[in-house]
């Protein structure tokens, strides 16, 4: 999280709100391990990352959902599937299970 | 007051071992618990019993510097499913010990702090081991071998490794008779095969056992035919890497052939 926290300070101190994605389970193959993190404000500005790059869209989607109070914080996985081509998911074939919570602790 | 999340920023900044553990399934999701290396405790998942259960197992995560979720009941009754519990832990980056103050040390330390170990370089010669020869590592100690591992010996532990370079034996026997006697995972020593058979004989001359010969790599690095320092770096953090995975890669050590 270490390469997240002077973009979250700058962020909180002008007064914007933050959402926080952890990865914190990977089954099959993922680019980064649990604990991975990446922040978001309700600019939709972005710090650091959960995977390579595959899921970071959908997750700025997911934390601005959070920060707009359309969605509570929880669990979101993201994983390959033939069926959905174009849905998002990770190239390399895992599946990556993320928790999206607020910065409000 | 200082909130859980500026604690946590301020201990992973001054580079202080700490877990922060997060209830992501069951009643109040997003509650947080920090825990120190000392078991001291900040927040909460909801129970003191809970609390309890998570403070110690963090201190044992902490220890193998591994994340993951875990799952509990209500009061942290293990083998119930109750809760999920992310247990994020933030240790202390691995240590690297070069003996040896030689060009394989400046390749092999750059290449340790790129897999993100504490690289420290020691020789007892002064006249080589110095900062400027070493700026890309974190300390630079002028001793015998044997004496720093008698200062630091007891902090070396499965993430670590401890290198030996010197290939000269008045270095060689000290370091790998003094990082035996320690917990550390890795330990190599770099030399020829003709090398490796003398270092062999002095040892045992020493009284190193053949159990304790098994857990010296020499020589030292993955078969992948290295010739340079950088290339036999990379072959060195190659086979810690495969060490740590458990995979089976084929090591120097466990072959006959030319090294290079």
């Amino acid at each position: 999280m270490d390469e997240i926290f002077d973009d979250i300070e700058r962020w909180r101190q002008l007064g914007q709100r933050v959402a926080i994605a952890r990865v914190v389970d990977i089954e099959g193959s993922g680019p980064r391990d649990p604990g991975a993190a990446m922040a978001v404000n309700s600019g939709g500005e972005v710090a650091g990352s959960v995977s390579g790059g595959c899921v970071e869209g959908a997750v700025v989607g997911e934390a601005l959902e959070l920060l707009e109070g359309r969605r509570s914080a929880g669990i979101t996985s993201f994983g390959y599937s033939d069926d959905e081509a174009f849905a998002v998911g990770l190239t390399c074939g895992g599946t990556i299970h993320l928790f999206i919570e607020e910065l409000d602790w | 007051m200082t909130s859980i999340y500026e604690r946590f920023r301020d201990l992973i900044r001054s580079e202080t071992p700490v877990v922060l553990a997060t209830l992501i399934e069951g009643p109040n999701i997003g509650a947080k618990l920090l825990v120190e290396e000392s078991g001291a405790r900040m927040g909460s998942l909801g129970s003191e019993q809970l609390d309890r259960v998570i403070g110690r197992d963090a201190i044992a995560m902490l220890d193998a510097g591994t994340s993951e979720v875990r799952h509990y009941g209500p009061d942290g009754e293990a083998r119930q499913h109750g809760l999920s519990v992310f247990i994020e832990s933030h240790a202390r980056r691995p240590h690297m010990v070069i003996f040896g103050a030689v060009d394989f040390t400046r390749a092999l330390a750059g290449q340790g702090k790129l897999l993100g170990f504490r690289v420290t370089v020691c020789d007892a010669r002064e006249v080589f081991a110095t900062r400027r020869r070493f700026p890309m590592a974190d300390e630079v100690v002028v001793d015998w071998p044997d004496r720093l591992l008698e200062r630091i010996g007891d902090d070396l532990g499965p993430r670590d490794a401890v290198c030996v370079l010197t290939h000269d034996t008045k270095f060689d026997v000290p370091a790998i008779v003094g990082a035996l006697s320690t917990r550390v995972g890795y330990l190599g020593a770099m030399g020829s095969r003709q090398t490796h058979e003398k270092r062999i004989a002095r040892l045992v001359e020493e009284g190193v056992t053949v159990e304790e010969l098994d857990r010296v790599r020499s020589p030292i690095g993955l078969d992948i035919g290295g010739r340079t320092p950088e290339e036999t770096a990379v072959s060195i953090v190659a086979e810690i890497i495969a060490m740590r995975t458990g995979r089976d890669a084929p090591s120097l050590s466990e072959g006959q052939g030319s090294i290079h």
